[in-house]
């Protein structure tokens, strides 16, 4: 049903190219929920692959996929969040994923470490590819891919223990045996907060600021050793410079974990993504990949409509 | 429309606006300040005397309890009440030392902590982390109904279905009387304090710390055993204290099961009594106003008095000292 209906707002799309002309004028948001389909004309020649009603990038370098995403949908009970999402998650990249509320960014990101499970009543369809294994594939245990997925919240959420103990707690659950000690310093290094804390590691996690709680977030989910961290705007509850800071270690740790990251902040993703995937909800609400690609080509030669006014801040 | 921008409105507007409602909220009409109706001063006057009743009851209840007790202590020197472990209030030769009662008292209380601190916690942990909302909808007001079963049915349930079955465990020279029967039901009677308010403190934890848990990797046992029960902790005992102060103030159920035999021996099989058992039997019928049997009761009820205040300010102490903000 619902493609059949996508499909045909898509094929109306040329009688509208008056309408669309005009958004350049049109003051601000709000958006008016035909904006769906001013895009399909905006990119003249772009051809639009229906089944997944995405623009798609070139993928301009030899890297390695992480995560391959075919067809994903989610649902919270009879509401769809987002509907059949592909997309590829570069290894080794950040991978930022934009737009306005509501269009299904957390919710996507909450998939890849099955967080959704969660949520009683939510559900998952299609494929995301980990490793050759489909990760929503119910016989996958959810708490072994979160070993694997880690994930950092939108509020820095340490627990009522100590510095240390924040750090080492996913370790120790994962009957880590090595040197603890060593451990926690190396992952407090990687998140650049050891020379901060290294005198008071018995100190309450609570008491550190708002940006150290979140490089705290980091170092107790780098301490699991995982392959992949999802950041779910990181820096949202936090001061220019904490945010600074976050950005900084999203590009460091770039270089040995793949980082996905929903983001608000178009800066932010301009600033520390190799790539990005911007997301769009209809007049349904439900969320739907519009354009992925290189964060450089996203942002200075969007080829949908929609990303062009999003990145230019003409709603979102 | 979520803007990506950080500034939003203008900072001067929003402060000037809200010195405005401050400044509203700050002169309000104060109670007393002389414009007050008379009919708004006598509902007032009503009002204070109603807040106020119940503390000068409680007042008064203290009150009688350290005059009564001074009196005991004027016959009765302090070092036979609180140097001894003997206490035989009704025979010819009187003995009033507390501790046999104080003994029979804890052990019960404790007999019942075994029983409810492993079931209250269970119970918590499974209506806060594992059952669906629908269930816990259902079984945590049962649970609640528990505690209002009257004592007095406890006390026969203790008699004719508990020391039965200790009694096929432990042979038949075990009386029908006996402390660990009478413990086990006052166990029961308390497994609702520490499972309800366990449960509202766990749940209280915020929903980010068990997403952080999970999203390293850990089982619903490890995120309710290392982090949700943790987080919860000053609750948890605050709710531990209040039941065992429960369980040390309760009357009906040991009166019946306990057995009447004060006595500091360890041996949970045999019958015991309690502070508030030995009330109850001073006060039944034909004790003397005048007695010192009569004046000996009220030096029990201040020991037990004092025992359960200073176990609920430890409760209060603790739920303060240890309670953690999250926000």
């Amino acid at each position: 049903m619902a493609r059949n209906f996508f499909t045909l707002m898509r094929s109306s799309a040329p009688s509208a190219s008056a309408h669309g002309a005009a958004t350049a004028e049109r003051p601000a948001p709000p958006a008016p929920p035909n904006n769906m389909t001013d895009g399909a004309d905006a990119g003249g020649g772009v051809h639009f692959d229906l089944t997944l009603e995405a623009v798609r990038h070139e993928i301009n370098e030899e890297v390695d996929i992480a995560l391959q995403l075919r067809d994903v949908s989610a649902f919270y009970g009879s509401f769809q969040a987002i509907d059949r999402m592909t997309m590829p998650i570069p290894q080794n990249r950040v991978t930022a994923l934009i737009g306005p509320s509501g269009c299904g960014k957390s919710t996507l990101l909450r998939c890849f470490n099955r967080m959704n499970d969660l949520i009683p009543g939510a559900r998952m369809e299609g494929e995301i590819t980990f490793e050759g294994r489909n990760l929503l594939d119910p016989n996958i245990d959810a708490v072994e891919v979160r070993r694997r997925i880690g994930m950092v919240f939108q509020k820095p959420n340490p627990f009522p223990k100590s510095i240390y103990e924040n750090v080492a707690f996913g370790a120790r659950i994962n009957g880590y045996s090595g040197d603890m000690d060593r451990l926690v310093e190396d992952a407090l290094r990687r998140a650049a907060l050891w020379d901060e804390v290294k005198d008071e590691l018995d100190k309450s996690g609570l008491a550190l600021s708002g940006g150290q709680q979140q490089r705290l977030c980091i170092a107790r989910a780098i301490a699991v050793q995982p392959e992949i961290i999802l950041m779910d705007e990181p820096a949202s509850a936090l001061d220019p410079v904490a945010t600074l800071k976050i950005e900084d270690l999203m590009r460091e740790l770039a270089e040995e974990y793949t980082i996905v990251v929903v983001t608000h902040n178009m800066q932010q993703a301009g600033r520390v993504s190799d790539y990005t995937a911007f997301l769009l909800a209809g007049e349904e609400r439900v969320g739907r990949l519009v354009e992925f690609g290189p964060t450089q080509d996203i942002f200075t030669n969007p080829l949908d409509q929609r990303t062009e006014d999003y990145i230019t801040g003409r709603y979102g | 429309m979520a803007t990506h921008t950080p500034d939003g409105p203008p900072q001067d507007t929003v402060r000037s606006l809200l010195a405005e409602l401050w400044r509203d909220r700050l002169q309000p009409s104060r109670p007393g300040s002389g414009r007050e109706t008379p009919t708004g001063r006598l509902i007032h006057g009503a009002l204070f005397l109603t807040a106020t009743l119940s503390a000068f009851v409680t007042l008064g209840i203290v009150l009688v309890l350290i005059f009564e007790t001074v009196e005991f202590f004027r016959e009765v020197p302090f070092i036979d009440f609180f140097g001894s472990t003997e206490w035989s209030a009704l025979f010819a030769e009187k003995q009033f030392g507390v501790w046999a009662l104080v003994w029979g008292t804890g052990m019960i209380a404790l007999i019942g902590l075994a029983v409810a601190i492993p079931l209250g916690l269970m119970a918590a942990i499974f209506l806060s982390e594992y059952s669906p909302p629908r269930l816990r909808a259902i079984v945590k007001p049962i649970l609640e109904i528990l505690a209002g079963v009257p004592t007095v049915v406890f006390g026969y349930f203790a008699l004719v279905s508990v020391s039965p079955v200790i009694r096929d465990i432990f042979g038949e020279d075990v009386g029908i009387y006996n402390a660990l029967s009478a413990g086990i039901v006052v166990g029961l009677m308390i497994v609702p304090i520490i499972a309800s308010l366990s449960e509202d403190a766990m749940r209280a934890v915020p929903r980010s710390l068990r997403e952080g848990a999970y999203a390293l990797g850990s089982t619903r046992m490890e995120v309710s055993l290392r982090v949700v029960l943790p987080a919860a902790f000053s609750g948890v005992v605050a709710s531990i204290i209040l039941a065992a102060s429960r369980a040390v103030g309760e009357t009906m159920a040991v009166t019946i099961a306990g057995g009447g035999n004060p006595q500091f021996g360890v041996n949970p099989l045999e019958a015991v009594q309690t502070m508030t058992a030995m009330i109850v039997q001073l006060s039944l019928g034909d004790t003397p106003t005048t007695s010192i049997e009569f004046k000996v009761l009220f030096a029990v009820a201040m020991t037990l008095f004092v025992l359960t205040l200073a176990m609920n300010i430890v409760a209060q102490w603790v739920s303060q000292r240890f309670r953690e903000e999250y926000e």
